[in-house]
């Protein structure tokens, strides 16, 4: 205890000596450098890795082929998320494929003394929900995943990077990885969000604007009044989208709104420690006149709710603004542009508000979360489903499922026609049971309206707030939320 | 464990037009239930190949065997899927050659040996129309000289120190790099507070 006590005084020592005007990320990546490797990548302490059924068996196989074990196995945590069914969770389960995927994720953790928070745990869910939830990703941390929207845990203020499955064996075999330091973009949301605006019209806002490759090299550092406003649901949902701005890594300082979520929770320090841990997260912030390689200004109080219209990310309007035109865009955009609208049978120049709905999904690791859920039911509350929609709420964890469970939120939804379903990554990318079928449009809470992205090759996607997503469900077609709250 | 050196890959190209080619087209996620990269190759753009008006170019004879892949912006953006390369590997292609890449798609490929090499907007346009003319001729990814040769002749190539450095050095399997470092990953982990718990 003493020992540890002064070691992490000695940390905070170094840390006062040495953070003349520096970024969070820069305090991080130095504290977890290994050493600088003859390829110019830094060798890099990774403090959290998650994973789960899909990116790991190649892993753990290359692992066993190497002849090596997990290096730190208490710093890896499992969970089942992509392809566990959200009907009915009785093993075997009825996909084979996925049993197969399952089977192999149980024995791996398993053979290798790694906790996995499976459906009978209780804690099982989306990986980047229960993060959170149980209190694993912190402040500070470098944080692995095998699935790209480990950018979530950066709400935190965590360095948490999106990897591929070689990466997540060299995780398991080293708990390093080898990678070059990002720079650091520096995002400012100004003003005040206005009643029905929330967290993910403000990120669909800002990969708008910067576009979906504008942060391909890039941390994206997220600031200003309205993140320091924002819940940590709301930040995590910011966070979560960096990845399809092109960052790999977004995060936001800590505060004491972070510090106050982590009070408490499974894997938290307690008491005393507690307390130390809270002073050492506070320092890690960007200290003021910190230097960034870019930094962009974003009027928060002028944004209103975020929709996308094509096939990437980056295609969004306001609800109330028409889609672009072609002739509007620069000559070599055009081609691209076409082609997303082609693929989603909408008309250049169109309003979206009104297009018609077959499908909603309310849930995924962007937006499953019990905030979300409570905005989505207050919208059902004041209707039913329209004939013909089908509309499904995903909790994003077993927990969150609970919660809503005690606050009624089932029953609203399930009055209004909604299916409740059981945790899990579901319909955002549909390697579960839930698909969509032929050209169904869905109104999605979720990450991608990629093509083909939620199941049938020919589906589609509009991306929007879980709000924005129940008043479309009750409507059958897009609908601007802020005319129902 | 360390890999081979990979200086150049050559033989003949296929041209996949497009920008921001996510990794759900490239592999879509109901090909990810499984537990090895086994037999994704065949399934490699299913669904873009299944809606080409005009065929995709993967099933473009003329491309047939091509081991280079040409490609524009930001290619293989979203899901961190290494099945996307695998896949793109299952099919025989060994390098990529376009105008950028997403991140961790740049970073999977790297861990496979595959190199992701950028040329500037005018040279990529000739070297699509090149190969789209004639696709019979070898196009020659040379990482020793950074560059991209076809018939035409030979244009100036990008590709970041690291994983040039990583590529031609053979150690592009990161494992045994970091292995290397020993005890000085268990002294890193000692000085970062929350591995003790804050002393709790």
């Amino acid at each position: 205890m003493d020992g540890a006590r002064a070691r992490l005084g000695g940390r905070l020592f170094s840390f006062a000596m040495s953070n003349s005007a520096k970024n969070l990320l820069d305090k991080v990546w130095d504290s977890h450098t290994v050493r600088e490797l003859p390829s110019g990548l830094t060798q890099l302490f990774i403090g959290l890795h998650l994973i789960h059924e899909v990116t790991s068996p190649q892993a753990f196989a290359m692992l066993r082929a190497l002849d090596l074990p997990v290096r730190f196995p208490q710093r890896t945590f499992a969970t089942v998320d992509h392809i566990i069914p959200t009907e009915s969770q009785q093993r075997p389960l009825a996909d084979s494929l996925a049993e197969e995927m399952l089977v192999a994720l149980e024995k791996n953790t398993h053979d290798h003394g790694i906790t996995l928070f499976d459906p009978a745990s209780g804690k099982q869910g989306i990986v980047h929900v229960i993060g959170p939830e149980l209190g694993l990703t912190q402040p500070g941390m470098t944080i692995a995943c095998g699935d790209s929207h480990t950018s979530t845990h950066g709400a935190f203020g965590a360095v948490a990077i999106g990897i591929g499955t070689s990466q997540v064996r060299d995780v398991l075999a080293t708990q390093c990885l080898a990678m070059a330091r990002p720079l650091v973009r520096r995002i400012d949301v100004t003003g005040k969000l206005g009643s029905g605006v929330y967290a993910k019209d403000v990120i669909l806002t800002i990969i708008r604007q910067l576009g979906v490759k504008g942060g391909v090299g890039f941390a994206y550092e997220y600031a200003g009044p309205v993140i320091e406003a924002m819940t940590v649901e709301e930040r995590l949902t910011v966070c979560n989208m960096s990845i399809e701005g092109g960052a790999r890594c977004g995060y936001v300082n800590p505060d004491a709104v972070s510090i106050e979520y982590l009070r408490g929770r499974q894997y938290s320090p307690a008491g005393a420690a507690f307390d130390r841990a809270a002073k050492l997260w506070l320092s890690l912030a960007s200290d003021p006149g910190a230097d960034y390689a870019d930094r962009v200004e974003i009027d928060g109080s002028s944004l209103a709710p975020a929709v996308t219209w094509g096939i990437n990310p980056g295609q969004s309007v306001a609800v109330d603004e028409r889609l672009p035109r072609l002739a509007d865009a620069p000559r070599e955009e055009q081609a691209q542009l076409a082609e997303a609208f082609e693929y989603m049978g909408l008309t250049p120049g169109d309003p979206l508000e009104g297009t018609p709905i077959d499908v909603a999904f309310i849930g995924s690791c962007t937006n499953g979360r019990i905030s979300d859920l409570r905005e989505a039911a207050r919208v059902a509350k004041t209707g039913k489903v329209a004939p013909g929609v089908r509309a499904l709420v995903v909790p994003g964890s077993q927990a969150v499922a609970r919660q809503a469970e005690e606050e009624g939120l089932p029953e609203i939804f399930r009055a209004a026609g909604f299916q409740w379903r059981q945790a899990g990554c579901s319909m955002c990318l549909a390697m579960n049971p839930d698909k969509l079928i032929g050209r169904e449009m869905a109104a999605s809470s979720s990450n991608r309206n990629f093509k083909g992205r939620q199941g049938s090759p020919t589906g589609r996607t509009l991306l929007m707030s879980p709000a924005m997503v129940a008043a479309a469900a009750l409507r059958a077609k897009v609908t601007d939320v802020r005319e129902i709250l | 464990m360390a890999g081979a050196k990979i200086e150049r890959v050559a033989g003949r190209a296929c041209v996949i037009r497009g920008n921001d080619i996510d990794t759900d087209r490239i592999i879509p996620a109901r090909f990810l239930r499984c537990v090895t990269f086994d037999g994704l190759g065949e399934h490699a753009f299913e669904d873009d190949r299944a809606q080409a008006k005009e065929g995709h170019p993967l099933d473009d004879e003329r491309f047939a065997g091509a081991r280079v892949l040409v490609v524009g912006q930001n290619f293989g953006s979203g899901s961190s899927r290494e099945h996307a390369p695998q896949a793109l590997l299952g099919r025989g292609f060994q390098a990529f050659v376009g105008a950028s890449f997403a991140e961790i798609f740049f970073g999977n490929c790297t861990a496979l040996g595959l190199p992701c090499v950028t040329l500037n907007e005018s040279d990529l346009g000739d070297l699509m129309a090149a190969v789209e003319l004639d696709p019979s001729q070898e196009v020659v990814v040379d990482l020793v000289a950074g560059t991209v040769s076809c018939r035409a002749g030979s244009v100036p190539a990008n590709l970041p120190k690291a994983a040039r450095q990583q590529l031609l050095g053979g150690n592009w399997d990161a494992t045994s790099v970091l292995l290397e470092a020993g005890s000085a990953i268990e002294s890193t982990a000692s000085q970062l507070p929350y591995m003790s718990r804050f002393g709790d």
